[in-house]
């Protein structure tokens, strides 16, 4: 950049096309809003609430598994016929499995976490006024939000909601005969992500878009947050993906409904011979994992860059090598297409195949150890600030590894044989893309509270919150491991059929308890977080004192984001505790002309100009410092 | 801003007592027609107690809001009863009891409010600037960490020796011991990066706690420490990968002569049961036609093929210890999958599409009662992919005995071909032979 060392060109005129006259209604402001930072609240308020249902389902079915030969009558209350004399019958068991499932994956960690952050972040971030397409962007939060809606009626069909499995393998999925959820409740699951996917697709082009095209003046994708490249990929992902799992879904849908038989084949169903010829459940497994696999990384990669950036704040010190974050998140989004087949190695694929997929998903092993690495240099020498927030990253980073290692049992395909589908796979993707997620969206939420409400949360209550949570999370999935190694098959009912199971009925007890505990922790978030909307201490400016864009807007939420004309950057984001400046932080507005005594070599990237001046300026101190002496 | 805080915990309280009445006079209501268990009768002891200190706090904090809940308190409860009235089918006990619980955690979140205060009041006595209370909290977090890490390390030894030996049992076949190696080297690596990469970042934590004197130290890479980071998973990765990958092969890739020559069982799964059978003397399992399928014959077995006509039927998976065995496997309906934890062998069943799994057992039950110690000891074949509501009790037992065992028990079994198959067989083919001339008529006409 040649204008690093000179002052910030003053005559950048943003185009601004807000029209200050307009008067906003309740509608346009909180309902039908086009403001990004609104449908970032929007997502998230959405987002939170359908995680408190999906965890209100999981604690109907731990009650189920811990007490499996007690009836609670309350149950009946609010579940009617599913619950008939206070005890969960198996097929709303599986239904309850199913929703929690879909809702946790795709409704709260798919779209509660990327579509909060990247609406909120990205303009933010980059200096942008809005999204590149702020209608497109209102239109994929009310399909979201309609998807919601959908998943959510199917609980008031008779026949009841989908209960196949979160991943839906038909024929289970497809034959109402076989399982009463595959009826109405089926349907009305694929219309639902139908529109779902409909949504992300119209989000992702939107982010990838802004992010793409309207960077502030200087900020060169190296200078960009490490948030703002986790949400870059994980739209790409996004982007690619989710059409595959449409295509799944419509097939699905025409085997269902119009007699094809693209997945079905030699089926006896009750008795009932049916004229289904030559179609393959292997072909819809391909499909769904396809988008499958790469989801997961969706789920983790805005967790990635939101942990980054908190660390690094709060550790007061740069990212530790953050061209290897970048590039160890390149590597996860590329390999995350090529490692499908590790949910089917015994699914009957062809075991060449398996072995082909297992080599590719032990390598994707290797750039998510480096961030991990990278994570732990970072905190190392630093001067730590405990916030909520970073207790959260904290706690995010501790789960990634506790399930991050358990993938190279289940990544490996001769291991995986012992423990496909039994609950060690349960506790392996609930460490490690369901809790390590949902940590990193608390960090976010904490961290990024004050920019979205103007107000502070409670660090006690956070504090609270966090330590309930944490230990509890790991009080329900560690010893899942072990029954896992058991053979205890997951999505089972109950475990007293089988005599070898019942030495984990006690352990089934605890767990339960833990995840009630931890479940009930969530009241004081949720207390937090909405009692702070109106009664939380007013923030500061830069109440972190960060470095990134999004703490140099008013606190006061403008449509449009910045008065006046757009910030300008002149450097990367993560210059903090850099030796030689007064403060601990330099924000990516200030210039290196502001900030001689402590800019480095690097910083000109090879700019021969500016490096003379700094030249000169450091031998000019020299003869300063000597005069002095 | 402090004293707007402290009179919003009023309006809590008003709250907590308003509902502590409304909840409160329906049990009064009620304690002489409700069946009081003893699980409500412990409920109510406990809460009862709860009513009596929150009723003490009221006194000492004089209170207009809670007053003025608890009048409107006997209307609400009033409702309350009717509806539970109208519905005749859950006794308003279970509501009682499900308020108390409700109660409960509302009492607690009291009391976490009331610590919060206390916890305040104590910071403003102490005379603690704000930004001085805040290090204070850091701090805290940091020796939690360190707890957090002692606890952390005896959980994981806890779990290992507890549950880690009551979970991992010695494989009952060949392959299986080359995937308990496996299973043994990763478990090994993984809890040493496990163990030392916690230690790192809770002792880091704890280590580098914020202080306002000093600074962090600006570090933003090194090119040869993240080389080395890279390089040494990398490493152990491909070693691991190609040790898994050759077991992988090992187990999946027998050649076809060895397949044919171990015994032939076919495994069929249903909604949700499973139906065996062997291959009889000729060692092949006859083929099968799902259109074919009738009540008598479920696995829709063609009895035109030559090999059927011997195929036998069995109760329980038996099998000669020693011997290599080769499972066929089907489903008549949705996916299931054939798992056997003990002899580490997982394969789906696929309508449409058999699967295969070849095994060479290599302890009798017998054996593996004493190894585990438990002379009711079972292998079991379980379900692990979910296929409806009976998923959970969809079992076989599987037997390992010797080689003169099994061949005494092989000759109990009787063949699939008895007598209502066969008379059902003669049916058929009749009835085919006159639909063919039919078919043949039809043909003529239409050309």
């Amino acid at each position: 950049m040649a204008t690093t060392t000179t002052l910030p060109a003053a005559d950048y005129n943003h185009n601004d096309h807000h029209d200050h006259g307009h008067k906003e209604t309740f509608i346009t402001k909180y309902v039908f809003t086009q403001d990004h930072k609104m449908i970032a609240k929007q997502f998230l308020i959405t987002g939170i609430i359908m995680a408190f249902i999906a965890l209100f389902l999981s604690i109907l079915f731990r009650l189920q598994l811990a007490w499996p030969e007690k009836d609670f009558p309350i149950l009946e209350v609010f579940l009617g016929k599913w619950a008939e004399g206070g005890r969960i019958k198996p097929e709303f068991f599986l239904a309850l499995v199913t929703i929690h499932g879909t809702i946790m994956v795709f409704f709260v960690l798919t779209a509660g976490l990327s579509g909060t952050f990247s609406n909120l972040l990205i303009p933010l971030q980059l200096g942008a006024r809005d999204m590149a397409a702020p209608f497109m962007n209102m239109l994929s939060y009310w399909f979201f939000f309609v998807a919601c809606v959908i998943m959510l009626a199917s609980f008031f069909v008779e026949s009841g909601p989908a209960s196949a499995g979160w991943t839906i393998y038909p024929p289970l999925s497809a034959l109402p005969t076989a399982i009463s959820g595959s009826g109405t409740g089926m349907t009305l699951w694929l219309i639902s992500i139908a529109i779902f996917i409909a949504s992300q697709v119209m989000g992702g082009i939107n982010y990838i878009s802004t992010i793409l095209n309207m960077r502030a003046k200087g900020m060169s994708l190296w200078r960009m947050p490490l948030t703002i490249w986790s949400l870059l990929f994980t739209a790409i992902l996004g982007l690619l993906s989710f059409p595959v799992l449409v295509s799944a879904v419509v097939l699905l849908f025409f085997d269902r409904s119009m007699g094809t038989s693209f997945y079905l084949s030699d089926i006896i169903v009750q008795g009932q011979i049916l004229a289904h010829e030559g179609g393959s459940p292997i072909l819809f497994e391909h499909l769904f994992w396809f988008l499958g696999h790469p989801e997961v990384y969706i789920v983790i990669l805005p967790s990635f860059g939101i942990v980054s950036e908190v660390i690094s704040i709060n550790s007061r010190k740069p990212i530790f090598g953050y061209h290897a974050m970048v590039y160890s998140l390149l590597g996860i989004s590329v390999l995350s297409f090529l490692v499908w087949g590790h949910h089917m190695f015994v699914t009957g694929m062809s075991p060449f195949l398996g072995g082909v997929f297992m080599i590719t998903t032990l390598i994707i092993a290797v750039p998510s150890a480096v961030k991990v690495f990278n994570y732990l240099a970072t905190i190392w020498r630093g001067n730590i600030r405990f916030t909520p927030a970073m207790v959260f990253a904290i706690g995010m980073v501790s789960f990634f590894i506790s399930g991050g290692i358990t993938g190279l049992f289940v990544g490996n395909a001769a291991i995986d044989i012992q423990v496909h589908d039994t609950y060690f796979i349960v506790a392996h993707f609930h460490l490690v893309m369901g809790s390590a997620a949902i940590f990193g969206m608390l960090a976010g939420v904490y961290h990024w509270y004050p920019k979205m409400f103007g107000r502070m949360m409670d660090n006690r209550l956070g504090y609270l919150h966090f330590w309930i949570t944490f230990i509890g999370a790991y009080f329900v999935f560690i010893p899942m491991h072990f029954m896992g190694i058991d053979g205890v098959p997951r999505r089972y009912y109950a475990f007293t059929s089988f005599e070898f199971m019942e030495k984990w009925l006690s352990v089934n007890v605890f767990i339960t308890w833990s995840a009630i505990i931890a479940g009930l922790a969530q009241v004081a978030f949720a207390w937090n977080f909405f009692h702070s909307m109106k009664h939380g201490k007013l923030a500061t400016q830069n109440p972190w004192g960060a470095n990134t864009l999004e703490w140099t807007t008013p606190i006061e939420h403008i449509h449009g984001n910045w008065p006046g004309e757009l910030p300008t950057v002149h450097r990367w984001p993560y210059d903090y505790s850099k030796p030689g400046h007064s403060e601990d932080f330099i924000p990516q507005t200030v210039p290196y002309s502001e900030t001689m005594s402590s800019n480095l070599p690097h910083d000109f990237e090879g700019n021969p100009e500016a490096e003379r001046i700094q030249r000169e300026w450091e031998a000019q101190q020299l003869v300063v410092d000597e005069e002095g002496k | 801003m402090r004293l707007k805080g402290f009179i919003h915990i009023k309006g809590v309280f008003g709250l907590v007592f308003g509902l502590l009445f409304l909840f409160h006079s329906p049990t009064f209501a009620q304690t002489d027609t409700a069946s009081a268990t003893a699980d409500t009768e412990q409920v109510a002891t406990t809460d009862s107690s709860a009513v009596d200190s929150a009723t003490a706090t009221e006194a000492s904090s004089d209170n207009a809001t809670a007053e003025v809940s608890a009048t409107s308190a006997p209307e609400s409860a009033n409702a309350t009863a009717v509806a539970a009235e109208e519905d005749p089918g859950i006794p308003a006990q279970v509501y009682v009891n499900f308020f108390y619980y409700v109660l409960l955690f509302v009492l607690v979140c009291f009391i976490v409010t009331i610590l919060g205060q206390v916890l305040s009041v104590y910071e403003l006595t102490q005379g603690l600037k704000r930004r001085q209370a805040a290090n204070n909290w850091h701090s805290h977090q940091a020796w939690f960490f360190l707890v957090g890490l002692i606890v952390f390390l005896y959980g994981v030894y806890w779990s290992y020796a507890n549950h880690g030996a009551q979970s991992f049992r010695e494989a009952a076949t060949e392959h299986g011991a080359k995937i308990d190696t496996m299973f043994i080297i990763t478990t090994i690596i993984t809890t040493i990066v496990l163990i030392l990469t916690h230690i790192a970042l809770f002792g880091f934590a704890f280590k580098y706690r914020g202080s306002d004197k000093r600074k962090a130290y600006y570090y933003p890479h090194n090119n040869a420490l993240e080389k080395i980071w890279t390089i040494t998973p990398a490493v152990v990765l491909t070693i691991l990968v190609l040790f898994g990958f050759f077991t992988w092969r090992g187990i999946t890739n027998i050649p076809e002569e060895q397949q044919k020559e171990a015994l032939q069982i076919e495994i069929t799964a249903e909604q949700f049961a499973w139906n065996i059978r062997y291959g009889g003397r000729d060692n092949t399992v006859g083929k099968r036609n799902f259109k074919l399928t009738t009540p008598v014959n479920g696995l829709g077995i063609d009895f035109t093929d030559k090999s059927a006509l011997d195929d036998i039927r069995a109760g329980d998976i038996v099998l000669p210890v020693g011997k290599p065995v080769h499972f066929t496997i089907h489903s008549k309906d949705v996916l299931h999958s054939f798992y056997i934890p003990e002899f580490r062998v997982q394969i789906n069943a696929v309508p449409g599409m058999p699967t295969f799994f070849y095994i060479v057992p290599k302890y009798t039950t017998e054996e593996m009662r004493e190894k585990v110690n438990d002379p009711d000891y079972n292998f079991i074949l379980l379900c692990a992919k979910i296929c409806g509501s009976g998923h959970y009790n969809m079992q076989k037992k599987v037997i390992v005995v010797t080689d003169a065992e099994y061949k005494e028990w092989l000759s109990q079994q009787t063949y699939y071909f008895d007598d209502t198959m066969q008379k059902e067989f003669k049916e058929q083919s009749q009835s085919k032979q006159a639909n063919l001339v039919i078919d043949g008529n039809k043909m003529v006409s239409n050309n």
